[in-house]
């Protein structure tokens, strides 16, 4: 694959504390997530996973080691830039509260635009164009509070991929959800990478995490097994109907 | 068995030659299990032989021969929807065996690394997962759609289910493992592995042995 990287980590840790106190959230994380790729996180409670997630977003900065967003080094920006970063390029999906009830769809989708300044007119405009993209158009001035549980959801994905920002970071988007209707945001999230996203999805669902092209698995603050890349659709019916 | 449900089913909605009804059968699996045109005639011969379905009459003439349901087969078709799949006793599963001897083999020179054999095969449970997925993503909204995202989702659930047991196995041997160093702190030399003591680790060598037998 030879698209451009959008989310870059090389030999990151991470330490909490000090002395006897000293927690290593992580040790020594390379990671690369490409534009168009969707890379999910798997592993056991503790082991580096939020860490990272915030690393990834810019809201902390790591001990040691390089996290490149684009083409920023994360460890060399102060906080302004940071979020300045974060505004620009990162976008977050959580698995609640993703939303502010006094705002409706449009302005939930617009507010980072406009809090970089953009013009009101153009915010809507590319507000609008996300909200399209995953086909919540019809829905722009509803509030949160009537929305389904799902279509919050993908509201939440149309901000985090608004205007110029291009990397996704979901922490269990689906966790509230129903299997159809987490199915159907995993869908819509897979459709925003294969438009040109990044996304970096951290979550326990394995069927969730089957929605991403490589699958890391992080244990005691250390990537410890990926899944290789994807097989071909020839192999992939040998293996259906051989299962 | 299923083939020949499957065609009483499909013939159900009107009468099929064998080519048709391995092609409708192919079609509404999603592909998954294909059936060779011999196998497709052999399942009617036994369905006419048991006086299931029968060659439409006035149809002589025409080739190939269609069949049509006969009473006794449209009361076995109906029948078919409601009646459970029985599930049998539990085919040998190789994981299964191996994770067992994992836990209660102890080699001479060295130990077995079970987080080892469980990750490799996590990571491997999850490709597979992952494939079977990918193959959703283009799945479309029309019935043959729906039917091949069915038979997809019944992979993709089972290989769920693999990867939770991974997880549920991996927790339980290591909070056995716990509590067996626990134990052996206070009497190190009477607790012998795998002697039916009452620590978990023990429990578990013993469950599977009866769950594998």
């Amino acid at each position: 694959m030879n698209a451009p990287v959008m989310l870059r980590m090389t030999g990151v840790t991470r330490v909490h504390g000090h002395g006897a106190a000293e927690v290593h959230a992580l040790r020594g994380v390379d990671l690369e997530v490409r534009m168009g790729e969707l890379v999910a996180v798997m592993g056991p409670s503790g082991s580096g996973k939020s860490t990272l997630l915030n690393l990834a977003g810019g809201l902390d900065t790591p001990t040691s080691g390089t996290v490149t967003v684009g083409r920023d080094d994360v460890g060399t920006l102060d906080a302004t830039g940071r979020a300045r970063l974060r505004r620009k390029h990162v976008g977050y999906v959580f698995q609640d509260l993703n939303l502010v009830p006094a705002l409706t769809a449009l302005e939930n989708v617009t507010l980072p635009l406009e809090l970089d300044g953009m013009p009101a007119r153009r915010a809507r405009a590319e507000g609008t164009a996300s909200l399209a993209a995953v086909d919540l158009d019809h829905l722009a001035e509803r509030f949160p509070d009537d929305m389904s549980g799902g279509q919050a959801q993908r509201v939440a994905i149309a901000r985090a991929l608004v205007g110029p920002r291009r990397l996704v970071l979901a922490d269990e988007p689906t966790g509230a959800l129903d299997s159809v209707t987490g199915e159907a945001v995993m869908r819509v999230l897979r459709q925003r990478v294969d438009a040109g996203a990044a996304g970096l999805l951290v979550t326990h669902d394995a069927r969730h995490a089957a929605w991403a092209d490589r699958i890391v698995f992080l244990r005691d603050g250390q990537v410890v097994d990926s899944t290789g890349a994807a097989a071909g659709p020839d192999s992939l019916l040998h293996r259906a109907v051989n299962a | 068995m299923s083939v020949k449900q499957g065609f009483l089913a499909l013939l159900s909605e009107r009468p099929m030659h064998g080519y048709q009804l391995r092609q409708e059968f192919e079609a509404r699996t999603g592909g998954t299990w294909p059936l060779n045109i011999g196998q497709a005639y052999t399942t009617l011969q036994r369905l006419q032989r048991d006086g299931l379905v029968e060659p439409v009459p006035g149809d002589a003439a025409e080739a190939p021969e269609r069949f049509r349901l006969t009473d006794a087969g449209r009361a076995e078709a109906d029948a078919w929807w409601l009646r459970p799949v029985e599930r049998k006793a539990p085919a040998r599963d190789e994981l299964a065996i191996k994770l067992a001897l994992a836990v209660t083999v102890h080699p001479a020179d060295h130990a077995v690394d079970v987080a080892a054999v469980i990750q490799r095969q996590r990571t491997e449970s999850l490709r597979a997962l992952r494939d079977y997925t990918r193959l959703k993503h283009d799945v479309t909204d029309d019935p043959d759609g729906l039917a091949w995202s069915l038979v997809l989702d019944s992979l993709i659930f089972a290989a769920e289910a693999e990867v939770r047991w991974l997880d549920h196995v991996e927790s339980t041997v290591a909070q056995a493992a716990h509590r067996r160093s626990a134990t052996s702190t206070v009497e190190p030399v009477q607790t012998p592995p795998a002697d039916g003591g009452p620590d978990g680790f023990d429990k578990l060598n013993q469950r599977i042995r009866g769950g594998a037998r």
